[in-house]
């Protein structure tokens, strides 16, 4: 049986961050993560973030923003992607998905959508010439730039 | 990998890597990358080992038996807090062979992925 100091300390921590994980997208009360942590709320506050270099807070807003990037991918529009992961506002999630992402989420999802459509036309654009010509793409004519674009 | 389908569910769902690159290459085919979400840059290759170009039935074979007897180590990852990370990584289903020790080099844990590649988890500055 693996023991090191404070495992019980850390098995709460991380069971509270895998609650997050999984229920980002309900409107979360972290004052109840504490509570089910056995932790006061200060410090539950403190530990997780030095553990995980940010407030359970900062994790869930960075959680809901991860998640909305896979969504965008998907071609759902801006405003279904921020109610689906747990905003419920459009312009603070466009904000802080700016913020943190560098640009607004459509322009993120236009980016996506143009990526996935090199890779579907010009795969061999992505591969490093070795393994392409070790796995003999680079003789399929279907890998060849398409004439239609 | 022994499975693509089942490396993208280890990697990607338990490790939380990224998708780098998921393309189709024909029946059977797929060019699919995977980086750590810190790195964007660093891309990690999935790759099935199956007959072809690059394998004979017999090589396949024989690679596919070493990799799930767990030969090969791919490489060392780092985490900000090893005891956190091996507690998350095995609450959702990772094998590890070694638990965090702290070694004359440093504090490493062992896991393996799921088609017996194994890898070195250490902590940053520790």
């Amino acid at each position: 049986m693996e023991f090191y100091p404070k495992v019980y300390l850390y098995r709460r921590i991380v069971k509270s961050k895998l609650f997050i994980d999984d229920n980002y997208a309900d409107a979360i009360d972290l004052d109840h993560i504490a509570d089910e942590a056995f932790f006061s709320k200060f410090h539950f506050i403190r530990l997780f973030k030095k553990t995980y270099g940010k407030t359970p807070h900062q994790y869930l807003t960075w959680v809901r923003i991860e998640k909305s990037k896979l969504l965008l991918k998907e071609e759902i529009t801006v405003s279904e992607v921020c109610y689906a992961v747990g905003f419920d506002s459009v312009s603070s999630f466009t904000g802080l998905f700016k913020r943190m992402a560098g640009q607004t989420p459509s322009a993120y999802q236009q980016n996506c959508i143009n990526k996935q459509l090199e890779i579907e036309t010009e795969p061999l654009r992505h591969i490093p010439n070795c393994f392409a010509e070790m796995n003999g793409w680079t003789k399929r004519a279907i890998f060849k730039k398409s004439e239609l674009i | 990998m022994l499975d693509q389908d089942s490396a993208y569910d280890f990697y990607v769902n338990k490790l939380g890597f990224k998708v780098h690159t998921d393309a189709p290459m024909g029946p059977g085919m797929r060019w699919l990358t995977v980086n750590p979400p810190e790195q964007p840059d660093l891309e990690i290759a999935l790759m099935a080992i199956n007959e072809g170009m690059m394998f004979t039935k017999e090589s396949a074979e024989g690679m596919r038996k070493l990799v799930a007897g767990g030969t090969f180590g791919f490489g060392v990852f780092e985490c900000n807090d090893l005891l956190a990370t091996y507690e998350e990584l095995k609450a959702k289903g990772v094998e590890f062979t070694k638990a965090p020790t702290q070694e004359f080099y440093g504090f490493e844990a062992l896991f393996k992925d799921d088609s017996g590649n194994w890898f070195s988890l250490g902590q940053k500055g520790k």
